[in-house]
């Protein structure tokens, strides 16, 4: 019997909340994150919504608990508020002498430093503190500085599904005896970088998104940071700790099609959430809920909504894309809709898809368009598909005592 | 002070810990059955072992790439590719082609910096802020680039992973692929750390302190110091199996990473349980592969344990031959798996006149600023 991954700490901050309660609060109350920039200085400022967090970089020194310092980035910082959230959480201090690893993700690390200071670096010393925090592993080393995590530490950097295979990656760990407990997720910060980036791939849509939607017009992007406290079953067994819910599937495939539109039939989205579905040990039938990655784009709500109805045939569970309100975080949104899904199986709830109203005509079903209380949900899959195909897809499920 | 309660509690913890690594870690050996490297050395396209050595008096170490990349990628495709990625996917099939083995059941790549020059094209126009004309560089400036085209011309759906933490990334990428070993799902595994230089990034990171101020010769490493390194670059794929197979080179049977060492004895500590998981003891060691660099800010202070650590040991060094770079442990993997294929330890990386025969397990240990500490267990 493989060993049983659980869950036992939370934490996030994105556009519609500094922390779980927030965005909890956020949810419920159908509020989006997406507006006008407000932060980034950039001159599509006026032209392109995003969903901010809603905190200059001192405000996110603060919140970090951390005084106002040279070298940090708002990548490392957004990471430190959520990990932290994440270890409190999970009362990690509490249970010293077990194996804790960070596995933390990003995509343009500290970027946002980086692109504000890089003619300087070229040029002149006056930002040399700030050259380090070029690569993506600064952040991660930075935030398992605050936390004190030394037993294992790496970055996963595999475009938007980052941040789910940090936590696939912390679950094989400890299923494997290599760590009893995994801080797992990811950070990212809007950047002038690769908001131009997916600007110049025509996109961005210049209004709210619409995931789903036969007029959808590609994606808001987002910012924030999401880590989530795996922990094995003898480590959960040994503190008496309360549980959250439960891993019990994960599967990560490859589309091999183009290295940034997916595949017509999916393959790639299809063989994740199959892999996941049978390392669960669940049927179909079992999943009451799927957060899809629907980032909005023409090609992504094709490629994995043909995917769903292949793997799901006519029995298609509610679908949501809960990017709408977020944004499209992208290193950390597998960590972040990997919470909002977590979120289902807590309040038994099922949050639905913001600015929907056309259905596809591809699809034979359309996402959740009304918040769904009092739902029995057992189990969710949250998918995570990124540039390259690498396509990433969890399972979380409602624990039972052990 | 700790109460009772948590006292005990921590006594239990801890030897519920003890007992949960002896009787559950899973620990399985990667054959390592086939490898393509694209370095400074000539090391591509050809079954030569440094017969040769490139000697340069130079800024940092370049890679000599193939004469024409046509064997590896279609030239319609190479033209919109960047230089690192054609070296990824060319070393890539270089080691599929000399393992035998088609489809790799998993695709994990390790880069410090992924593709520098992608990302250098677009900062160098970023004060515009302005919508970029062509996408291409932001398309293969994401880290994840070139295991996903790997898997694109291969068309291998399987697993797809990239690393990128500093000088833990290829080892990152060994422990993965060990990792899906020891879980029984993949038996082929194509493993690869890859990192290029270029002249805006060095010049960039030589105001960090990172390298030396003038171009230096790289086979006088031992004799520099003086502060600064050379810096290198290279793409080293290695085919890691669970299976034997007439190609095999060695095995590689442990890999593990040290952040923040406590203090300096934190570090014998962890290679003494290391070993000891492997069954072997210090003498069991025959050579072991530093990742000094010619700092002198960072050889003797980091490498000095060693010495007593492993007395007798016969020392061997690589950075003279492919610079210093995030994933240059990929570049001593392919002289450890070398070596202990051909029974033969090339003369130009002794640090000593230690000489022992057979050579049956090889350490690597490479560091970066007694941040990041890592070791590769490899064995006949």
């Amino acid at each position: 019997m493989p060993r049983r991954i659980f869950v036992t700490g939370l934490g996030i901050i994105t556009g519609i909340g500094n922390n779980l309660a927030e965005t909890k609060d956020s949810l419920f109350h159908l509020r989006t994150g997406i507006g006008k920039i407000q932060f980034l200085e950039t001159n599509l400022r006026d032209e392109i919504p995003v969903s901010e967090v809603k905190c200059s970089l001192e405000e996110c020194f603060h919140i970090a608990g951390i005084p106002v310092t040279e070298g940090y980035s708002r990548n490392a910082l957004l990471g430190i508020i959520a990990a932290k959230q994440a270890y409190l959480d999970a009362r990690i201090g509490d249970f010293p002498g077990l194996r804790t690893g960070l596995i933390s993700a990003t995509t343009v690390g500290g970027m946002d430093r980086c692109e504000l200071y890089y003619e300087d670096f070229l040029t002149n010393d006056s930002r040399n503190i700030y050259i380090d925090s070029y690569d993506c592993a600064d952040s991660t080393e930075k935030i398992a500085d605050v936390l004190g995590i030394r037993d294992y530490l790496t970055t996963i950097s595999t475009a938007c599904s980052s941040s789910a295979n940090a936590i696939q990656l912390g679950a094989r760990m400890i299923r494997n005896g290599d760590l009893d407990r995994v801080v797992a997720g990811g950070t990212e910060t809007l950047t002038k970088f690769h908001l131009n980036g997916f600007n110049a791939l025509k996109i961005l849509d210049k209004e709210p998104c619409k995931p789903f939607d036969e007029k959808r017009n590609g994606i808001n992007l987002g910012e924030g940071a999401a880590y989530i406290v795996l922990e094995s079953e003898e480590s959960v067994k040994q503190s008496g700790k309360p549980v959250i819910c439960e891993l019990t599937g994960w599967g990560n495939s490859c589309e091999a099609f183009h290295q940034t539109a997916s595949s017509p039939d999916g393959i790639g989205a299809y063989l994740a959430m199959k892999k996941a579905i049978e390392l669960s040990g669940l049927k179909t039938a079992d999943i009451n809920y799927i957060n899809a990655h629907g980032t909005g784009t023409d090609n992504n709500d094709i490629s994995e909504g043909k995917a769903i109805e292949r793997l799901f045939g006519t029995e298609v569970p509610p679908v949501s894309s809960t990017k709408p309100y977020t944004g499209h975080t992208t290193s950390a949104a597998g960590a972040t809709e990997a919470i909002i899904s977590i979120l289902c199986l807590l309040e038994q709830v099922i949050w639905p898809n913001l600015n929907f109203s056309q259905p596809m005509k591809e699809l034979h079903f359309t996402p959740v368009q009304e918040l769904l209380k009092g739902r029995k949900v057992n189990h969710v899959m949250s998918n995570s598909f990124g540039f390259g195909g690498n396509d990433t897809s969890l399972i979380f499920s409602r624990s039972v005592k052990f | 002070m700790l109460s009772f309660k948590s006292y005990v509690s921590n006594f239990a913890i801890s030897l519920f810990r003890y007992f949960a690594i002896l009787l559950t870690h899973q620990q399985m050996p990667a054959y390592i059955n086939g490898i393509g490297l694209i370095s400074p050395q000539k090391t591509a396209e050809t079954t030569d072992f440094l017969s040769e050595i490139m000697e340069y008096e130079s800024d940092y170490l370049k890679c000599i790439e193939p004469p024409g990349y046509k064997p590896y990628i279609d030239p319609i495709q190479s033209r919109r590719m960047s230089r690192l990625i054609k070296m990824g996917i060319a070393s890539a099939k270089m080691c599929l082609n000399e393992s035998g083995c088609a489809m790799p059941d998993a695709i994990i790549t390790g880069t410090g910096l992924g593709s520098v020059e992608d990302t250098e094209k677009i900062l160098g126009t970023i004060h515009l802020d302005q919508p970029f004309l062509n996408p291409t560089p932001f398309m293969q400036s994401t880290y994840n680039t070139i295991s996903s085209q790997i898997a694109i011309q291969l068309k291998c759906h399987n697993y797809n992973s990239t690393y990128v933490h500093r000088t833990f990334s290829f080892e990152s990428s060994l422990q993965d692929a060990l990792l899906q070993i020891a879980e029984g799902t993949a038996k082929d595994i194509l493993t690869g750390g890859i990192d290029e230089m270029t002249l805006n990034h060095l010049a960039i990171t030589r105001r960090r302190g990172h390298w030396k101020n003038e171009p230096v010769k790289n086979l006088e490493m031992l004799k520099w110091n003086s502060p600064g390194s050379l810096a290198g670059e290279g793409s080293g794929f290695f085919l890691l199996s669970a299976n034997k197979t007439d190609k095999t080179f060695a095995i590689i049977r442990d890999v593990k990473t040290i952040y923040k060492p406590a203090n300096l004895d934190e570090i014998p500590q962890r290679v003494n349980s290391m070993l000891s998981a492997s069954e072997l003891c210090i003498s069991d060691i025959d050579l072991i592969l530093l990742g000094i660099n010619g700092d002198n800010r960072n050889d003797p202070l980091y490498y000095e344990f060693v010495q007593s650590l492993f007395p007798g040991t016969p020392l061997a060094y690589y950075k003279h031959l492919c610079g210093e770079y995030h994933t240059s442990s990929a570049f001593a993997l392919w002289l450890a798996a070398n070596i202990l294929k051909r029974q033969t330890v090339p003369d130009t990386i002794r640090i000593d006149d230690l000489h022992r025969e057979p050579v049956r397990n090889i350490l690597i240990y490479n560091q970066y600023y007694n941040v990041n500490h890592s070791f590769i267990l490899v064995s006949e």
